[in-house]
């Protein structure tokens, strides 16, 4: 009984083996190439190479004219998204709960899940051209109402208003989903029992449904604290045009054009490193909160 | 249970219809409108006259679409950046998903590899970092860089390790007794037994790739290597002419650039329309393997 000898895990260890080599390259590497946000990095030199900077890439970011702006836009456009993004699923779940007919809602259903499996590049696509202020059908059926024509996509009014409503657009929709799931779960008894108290309906939704709902509200709620540095690069790359940089500018697409197109990589990486510590904290927190409030764990 | 329909209960019932309705065109009607476009004559498309219906119906902006080289490069890279990163995707993710579904007294490493997992979503090295590893690893500009830097999907290996969780642990056992070792258990007792979970989990990560377009367009130097998404990026949102050839460029006067970027739009959600049905019937099933936690 050799075999006994060796241990039983080697197997399972193998197993794992291809996928942590290439997570350890391709996620591990990453992290430990910020070094770059120290150094003055030369790609040619590379990782090992590079003369050391200190803290000059994050002197450099901070005495630029436009971060705070920057991070501004960042915030406010995110907190936008969390806050609308959290409200409307949770509407349209218990509208679409009051609908009897199943055709009716699965319907629905199939049509609001739709815009989240298009890429941003068909929904941009599709944006730019239908809020375009010479040919749009948008403010076509403005000028039908006597609206003179808006440029959504080129005027700071209106830029942020877009990318939050056109978020909630490509995303409400399939965020009912947990909701929807969440609703099923209520035991009917409950409402049966609310009945004979003389619940109205409204009375019903305030104190069955709600409540039933609570634990999955509060779970989404705190998991969307993880996303405050996160405004959204898909869309913002697709949609947005230096007329709107005052209004639309996020870390994101600013890491990208100093990083890649600048080929400032350490100042890039120090203001990519900026925000992967904030968010951590954030994403921590948030994690930390949701095992506690709603005894959520990922694994 | 019958109810009696009150006259608040009739009005709340059609205003909540008429409101889901309305939400549901905003959805919908975007998409049409763009597709009335790829089918509109190019005078009609660029006059604006073109509502929910084709105007002047032409396939002409297809024709023009279809028959441009660059386009369908761009599919086949496409095509094939699907096939190979959805194959290493879904390999890697019942490897790593089946050792991690043990509880920790069978697998006492368990813990570890949680971690080492879970780390790489909390924290990021951030976009350039990651960049400079594509170049030193010398995948740049291959298939290759749009497959390994998201070779592991942490959240599908989450999908399946507690659908494994939720299979009969008896099954696993009798495998056991019968001397099979972990290998031919997972092949074939557990996988066999999650084909549902694996089908969605593929689905996610087919849709994952088609839709990618970033990674593309940094990591391939060249357009003719760039995916289609990449390769829409260029054309229908920053409208970049060097990748317009002069050819081309005759044949855009009399297709109107309108309709021609409606059509290529329209070509790119079109696989996703297709297999939408399917999608749509697996991810409830996928959120609620996702929801199911002990």
């Amino acid at each position: 009984m050799i075999k006994k000898l060796k241990s039983p895990y080697w197997p399972l260890h193998l197993m794992l083996l291809p996928g942590l080599l290439l997570v350890v390259i391709y996620s591990y590497g990453p992290l430990f190439g910020i070094i770059m946000a120290f150094q003055k990095f030369k790609p040619a030199k590379g990782f090992f190479d590079s003369p050391w900077a200190g803290f000059d890439n994050f002197q450099y970011v901070l005495d630029m004219p436009d971060s705070a702006r920057i991070l501004w836009n960042t915030v406010i456009i995110a907190l936008f998204k969390i806050v609308a993004g959290f409200i409307v699923p949770i509407i349209v779940a218990l509208l679409l709960n009051e609908v009897r007919k199943d055709v009716f809602k699965r319907g629905i259903q199939t049509m609001i899940y739709l815009p989240h499996f298009l890429s941003w590049i068909i929904l941009g696509g599709i944006l730019i051209d239908i809020l375009s202020p010479s040919s749009g059908i948008v403010n076509q059926l403005l000028a039908w109402v006597g609206i003179e024509p808006i440029y959504f996509l080129g005027d700071n009014r209106w830029f942020r208003q877009v990318l939050v409503m056109s978020d909630v657009w490509k995303e409400f929709g399939f965020n009912t989903i947990v909701y929807l799931a969440a609703l099923t779960s209520i035991n009917p008894s409950l409402y049966e029992a609310a009945i004979v108290d003389g619940a109205g309906r409204w009375k019903q939704t305030w104190y069955v449904t709600l409540p039933g709902m609570m634990p999955i509200i509060v779970l989404t709620l705190t998991l969307s604290l993880g996303n405050v540095l996160n405004a959204g690069f898909d869309q913002v790359f697709n949609l947005y045009s230096p007329q709107v940089y005052e209004t639309g500018d996020i870390i994101d697409t600013f890491v990208y054009r100093i990083g890649l197109i600048d080929a400032q990589y350490g100042v890039a990486t120090a203001v990519g490193l900026f925000k992967s510590v904030v968010s951590f904290a954030f994403i921590s927190i948030s994690y930390y909160l949701a095992y506690r409030l709603a005894n959520y764990r990922i694994f | 249970m019958v109810e009696r329909l009150t006259t608040g209960r009739r009005v709340f019932v059609a205003v909540n219809y008429a409101l889901l309705l309305f939400m549901s065109l905003l959805c919908l009607l975007p998409l049409i409108h763009v597709l009335s476009v790829s089918f509109s004559s190019s005078e009609a498309a660029t006059a604006g006259l073109v509502k929910l219906w084709p105007v002047e119906f032409t396939a002409s902006s297809y024709q023009f679409v279809l028959a441009k080289p660059a386009f369908l490069t761009s599919v086949g890279v496409t095509l094939q950046r699907v096939a190979i990163g959805v194959t290493v995707n879904m390999l890697l993710t019942i490897l790593v998903a089946y050792p991690l579904s043990k509880e920790v007294t069978k697998f006492p490493y368990r813990t570890v590899y949680v971690w080492v997992f879970v780390i790489t979503i909390l924290f990021h090295g951030g976009l350039i970092p990651q960049y400079m590893i594509v170049k030193y690893t010398g995948i740049m500009d291959t298939i290759w860089a749009l497959v390994l830097p998201s070779v592991v999907p942490v959240f599908n290996v989450v999908l399946l390790l507690n659908f494994f969780r939720g299979l009969p642990k008896e099954l696993e056992e009798a495998a056991f007794i019968d001397g099979a070792g972990h290998w031919t258990t997972l092949w074939r007792v557990i996988v066999p037994l999650s084909a549902p979970a694996l089908a969605t989990i593929t689905l996610f990560a087919t849709v994952g790739h088609w839709n990618s377009w970033f990674d593309g367009l940094i990591f391939m130097n060249s357009p003719e290597h760039y995916p289609l998404q990449s390769y829409l990026q260029t054309v229908v949102i920053n409208r970049d002419l060097s990748l317009v050839s002069s050819s081309d460029m005759k044949s855009l006067m009399e297709v109107s650039d309108r309709t021609a970027k409606a059509a290529q739009i329209f070509l790119g959600a079109l696989p996703i329309l297709l297999v939408y049905p399917f999608l749509q019937r697996f991810f409830m099933k996928g959120i609620v393997l996702g929801s199911v936690k002990e």
